[in-house]
């Protein structure tokens, strides 16, 4: 599947074989030399806009930087992060509301990674069927995936509006629940909103990947599976799931990078709540909203340093798994 | 009791209409619903009725107009445009060169290129806040611009690279035979057969700089300034204790729909896009 057509073996030249090494050697030097001027706009942006600010971001975070004069500032070693004084413990990782973040963003997402999972991989095997009307459900479910994220937050706030929202006014009318709930408010529900909305914008993307994957495994197998007698669950569990476990893999890590940086969604579904903030609300809240650069940085080198620890889990799994892929 | 063959295959087909049609009520309705909202006023509004009673425009008026979400409209099309062309001139030389050339470094610029596309934003937030303000930049479009290639020029990099594996060497080959240099094959042979490739980038780079949140919330303060996604979000009524719910959903059903149509048109090219980042790499 991952055939590069490189120019490096053999096919480049085709002229005598002495000669032809000779020059396939010097234009292989030629195109590796000019490889690094190619790449080298890329590189010099990529270092400006993302390895620059990064880098001033973990020097903030040594600082008592204030956000409207970040030029005046004095070095306070670690106190950003974790400092003792009088007895009583100071800094991010001192601050409940920290530690609340951690929570409430490691619970989002894991429910919602999960949930998406299941309905995406559903999706998929629904949409790979083949039925009338197939069309109009793969173009239905890229409504939700075109819709910016914070217009789903606002629907979803409106939908979960506790007078006027239709999700209260559909589950009275079914006669799940008696009364209103307040969605939004109510610090055991709200978390519950966040994640309702964020499995309906991402179960599309899921669902596409996996069909993707369901798409290349060879109609043959099932053949053969069925003439040996195989059940449905069979065949779904010994063809299909390991066939596009890869992909699974890969769009998992995919969704769980993205919901582990949530930021937009919480801030305009529930306003930021202390039950619903995520890591990167609280980096920016300590940032903006009290101006505290220097501890708002500390926070987001958190942030950075917790996503890249997940990141690095996922990529030895992913490492020790692919020389059994190789030899199946 | 033993079903026969046909009436299994009765039974499979229902389950999978009832299920697709599930499925497609739970994509659409929201934005049915917001659609539906955003043409009621007054007490209409705090009805819950899931079917059209009045066509009340004067929410779109209210909301493009009086509250700026027009303005907006337009600033949201010249960033995310100007990103989007930025990003991709930059990423074809970039990404042909870690396509099809086999150089020291290559996998570690590839890795450092899909790290960074992972970086949670927050992690720059503080760093690009002073590199804003010491360009000058606060407060206008070209701090967003800036801030927005962070993550878009190691998705442009990423999917242009994955798109340029593809094409076969031999085109290559017949231009490296009949002497020309690499800027002429990039020019002259890559750019035009990767039309479709950039078109599929540009346009899923464009939805995400669309939706951009966080950087466009925290480097412009001015009203006149704000992208869309700040315009709603920040959307207030006359009081500050009650939400203009018809504005908001009429502003919001104005930004989706573009991008909606643009994603029906090329749906196609979208998901193949989508799932070529991912499936290959």
């Amino acid at each position: 599947m991952n055939a590069e057509p490189q120019l490096s073996s053999g096919v480049a030249v085709p002229t005598g074989a002495a000669a032809g090494s000779r020059r396939k050697r010097s234009l292989q030097t030629r195109r590796s030399r000019s490889a690094w001027l190619l790449v080298a706009p890329t590189l010099i942006l990529l270092a400006g806009v993302a390895g620059w600010p990064l880098l001033r971001t973990i020097f903030y975070s040594f600082t008592d930087a204030l956000l409207d004069a970040p030029h005046e500032y004095a070095f306070v070693g670690l106190a950003n992060y974790l400092d003792f004084a009088d007895g009583e413990a100071f800094g991010v990782l001192a601050d409940p509301v920290w530690w609340r973040s951690v929570r409430n963003t490691l619970w989002f997402t894991f429910i919602s990674v999960s949930l998406e999972l299941g309905f995406g991989l559903a999706l998929a095997l629904l949409m790979n069927q083949k039925f009338r009307g197939q069309g109009l459900v793969r173009t239905a479910i890229l409504v939700p995936w075109a819709i910016p994220t914070i217009v789903t937050a606002k629907m979803f706030g409106w939908m979960f509006h506790d007078q006027y929202g239709t999700v209260n006014d559909l589950l009275m009318r079914a006669g799940i629940i008696d009364g209103p709930l307040a969605w939004i408010a109510e610090p055991g529900l709200s978390m519950w909103a966040v994640v309702i909305a964020d499995v309906w914008k991402t179960v599309p993307f899921m669902a596409l990947m996996l069909l993707a994957a369901l798409q290349m495994v060879p109609s043959d197998l099932y053949e053969a599976a069925r003439v040996d007698g195989a059940s449905a669950w069979q065949r779904f569990r010994r063809i299909t799931l390991p066939l596009i476990f890869p992909a699974m893999i890969v769009a998992l890590i995919f969704r769980t990078m993205d919901a582990l940086r949530v930021f937009d969604l919480i801030y305009v579904l529930t306003s930021n709540s202390e039950a619903t903030i995520s890591i990167s609300g609280y980096a920016r809240d300590q940032m903006v909203a009290y101006q505290e650069m220097g501890v708002g940085s500390a926070a987001s080198v958190l942030v950075f340093m917790m996503v890249a620890g997940v990141a690095a889990v996922f990529l030895s799994i992913g490492r020790m798994s692919e020389p059994k892929e190789s030899q199946s | 009791m033993k079903l026969t063959r046909k009436q299994r295959h009765i039974g499979s087909q229902i389950w999978i209409y009832a299920a697709s049609a599930l499925a497609v009520l739970i994509c659409v309705f929201p934005l049915y619903y917001a659609i539906l909202t955003s043409l009621r006023t007054g007490q209409d509004l705090f009805l819950p009725n899931y079917l059209p009673t009045t066509f009340h425009w004067d929410n779109y008026v209210t909301s493009l107009v009086q509250n700026g979400v027009g303005r907006s409209l337009l600033n949201s099309v010249v960033v995310a445009t100007v990103t989007v062309g930025a990003c991709l001139l930059v990423s074809i030389s970039g990404a042909f060169a870690l396509a099809r050339i086999r150089f020291r470094g290559q996998k570690a610029i590839l890795f450092t290129v899909l790290c960074v596309s992972m970086f949670p934003q927050v992690a720059v937030l503080s760093g690009m806040f002073e590199l804003v303000r010491f360009l000058g930049l606060y407060d206008s479009l070209g701090a967003l611009v800036l801030s927005y290639a962070t993550f878009s020029l190691p998705f442009t990099i990423w999917v242009l690279t994955t798109f340029m594996r593809n094409i076969p060497v031999e085109l290559e080959e017949a231009a490296i035979v009949d002497g020309a240099s690499l800027w002429v094959i990039i020019t002259r042979v890559f750019a035009p057969i990767l039309g479709p490739a950039l078109v599929t980038t540009g346009l899923l780079a464009f939805i995400g700089a669309w939706n951009e949140f966080m950087f466009a919330l925290t480097f412009v303060l001015s009203t006149e300034n704000r992208t869309v996604p700040v315009a709603i979000a920040l959307l207030q009524g006359a009081s500050q204790y009650e939400l203009p719910w018809g504005a908001i959903m009429a502003a919001s059903v104005t930004v989706t729909l573009p991008i909606i149509v643009l994603v029906l048109i090329f749906q196609k090219r979208i998901v193949g896009g989508l799932t070529a980042g991912a499936v290959k790499g």
